[in-house]
């Protein structure tokens, strides 16, 4: 497989280390998508058969315009995909790990709710307001959740933490005030290996008072 | 996994001709695609086409009027799960639908993706496997690991039927709306699913150029107490190691009419008329609900790995009994 090309040379900081960690395995899969320059775009008014497309894709907040295969997941498209004009998405909070819908580390927001972007086609995506944890904070302010994640240092080695506070947010969307178990039951799609559990209840529960 | 093409479906009528051209595997449908995008990572399936049938108008309602529940087979399981009157007067289907897998899977899976969503079985899942559910001729879970598999009506595949939503559905009487190039059909969806002695290769009744569109539930008698017990190898999200949805109709103690039907131990979900024949016309005890526990496992044959599953089963029964006169 190849590996995504990244210019590090020796200066590799932690961020571009976990960047480039697990991207290996899907860059195959968006790269022929760019090469086949297909002009057809999947059109719902005609039903006809695509097997790749240019589609539009809102992420927080931003137009992107990008050619995809039919096979390609959203999150690819987030971490690896190419806008039309040549622009790399680049927006790798979202966490290639599992790849089968069971750890949460993929975790985006589509129309305010939790989904596993790995789990879900690009094509899928189409028309839904998608928000990553890149388009949680405004300017520099950061999001309560991410605030509270920091406060209660409810994070070990990091690498499930965008997960954890994308489906953080998207439960205090749905429900301001939750007790304990319903944070457990609205992160229960998440998974920690490190085991910081206890500090991310308390943090969404700081979270939500200041929401 | 492989490329295929996608279309946006634009009615029922398109939908069923395209998958008239072909027979299984060519042309296939999402919905919310949890468990078809798995299969397909795995090459377990290689469509040549998806048909996405979100871009269907109206199929995700879900009316609850005094007769009973319509619900789409688009509606989503979060929103069976948190429907107010569902919670109220259908407790067994709103429990079954907040116990299915995550709240990310919840958000996008659907009642008729969970209803035809494929085995879990690892011998299944694994693309190196060719085994009896996919055209071979072993099911490897007889002397392989057999820890998940079936211990009711396995013969001769001992797959378990993963859904959660089926069992609860089932106990309340609810039928399927299929439609298929010849129009549409109401099988009852205790009908619906079929075991592997009468086709190996699928989980239910429905031929290649078939959709599920809805299902109907009957409005429950007043008196009636329902429930989904749910038993999990971990704490957080995972499908049944068995489970059991039962609807009870009681006055006071004693127990008129009862529907048992368990999940996570066979091939399709499975009615236990003989816990319910325990249960009829008696005053819910220790006793009465552990004789419909034990009736309900007395023909179970385990494999090696999961005779567990019989005592789990068992008590899950006993339990749901007991909540009923509680």
């Amino acid at each position: 497989m190849p590996e995504k090309e990244k210019k590090q040379g020796t200066n590799i900081s932690r961020r571009n280390f976990l960047k480039g960690v697990g991207t290996g395995t899907v860059a195959a899969t968006v790269a022929p998508s760019v090469l086949i320059g297909s002009e057809k775009a999947a059109d719902a008014q005609t039903g006809d058969a695509v097997a790749s497309a240019t589609i539009q894709l809102n992420i927080n907040g931003e137009t992107y315009q990008v050619e995809v295969e039919a096979r390609t997941t959203l999150l690819t498209v987030l971490r690896d995909g190419i806008d039309t004009g040549g622009n790399n998405i680049d927006l790798t909070g979202a966490k290639l790990i599992c790849d089968r819908g069971e750890c949460g580390g993929c975790t985006v927001m589509v129309d305010g709710k939790s989904v596993y972007a790995c789990m879900m086609l690009a094509m899928d995506a189409q028309g839904k307001q998608i928000t990553t944890v890149e388009g949680l904070a405004d300017g520099e302010n950061l999001h309560p959740v991410q605030e509270a994640f920091i406060k209660h240092d409810a994070l070990m080695c990091g690498f499930c933490t965008p997960g954890f506070v994308v489906a953080s947010a998207a439960l205090l969307g749905e429900n301001a005030n939750p007790t304990l178990e319903e944070i457990k039951i609205g992160l229960s799609g998440n998974t920690c290996r490190c085991g910081t559990y206890p500090f991310i209840f308390d943090a969404v529960k700081t979270a939500s008072q200041k929401m | 996994m492989d490329k295929f093409s996608y279309v946006n479906a634009t009615s029922l009528e398109q939908v069923t001709s395209l998958l008239s051209e072909s027979g299984w595997g060519e042309v296939m449908l999402i919905a919310g695609g949890t468990d078809l995008v798995g299969e397909l990572k795995e090459y377990i399936e290689t469509p040549k086409t998806l048909v996405n049938l979100k871009t269907l108008p109206g199929m995700d309602s879900i009316e609850a009027e005094a007769s009973g529940l319509k619900i789409g087979a688009l509606a989503t399981i979060t929103d069976i799960a948190m429907h107010p009157t569902i919670q109220h007067h259908y407790t067994v289907l709103a429990q079954a639908a907040a116990s299915v897998a995550t709240p990310q899977i919840r958000n996008v899976g659907t009642l008729g993706g969970n209803l035809c969503q494929r085995p879990r079985c690892w011998y299944y899942r694994d693309e190196a496997t060719h085994c009896l559910k996919k055209g071979g001729d072993t099911c490897y879970a007889v002397d392989g690991l057999s820890k998940y598999h079936a211990i009711l009506g396995g013969d001769p595949v001992y797959i378990v039927h993963p859904s959660d939503l089926a069992p609860a559905l089932i106990a309340l009487g609810a039928s399927v709306k299929i439609v298929g190039p010849e129009g549409e059909k109401t099988v009852s969806l205790e009908e619906f699913f079929t075991l592997p002695a009468a086709n190996p290769f699928r989980e239910n009744v429905l031929e290649p150029n078939e959709i599920v569109v809805e299902v109907s539930v009957p409005a429950p008698k007043s008196n009636t107490r329902s429930f989904y017990l749910k038993a999990r190898e971990k704490g957080a999200p995972d499908f049944a190691l068995a489970s059991v949805a039962g609807v009870f109709q009681m006055n006071g103690k004693t127990c008129e009419a009862a529907s048992v039907v368990l999940g996570g131990v066979a091939p399709a979900p499975w009615r236990s008329k003989e816990a319910e024949a325990a249960l009829i016309g008696k005053m819910i005890n220790d006793a009465v609900s552990q004789q419909a526990g034990s009736d309900a496992v007395k023909d179970a044959q385990p494999l090696n790995d999961n005779a567990y599953k019989v005592t789990l089963t068992q008590n899950l029964v006993s339990r749901a009994a007991m909540m009923a006169a509680s």
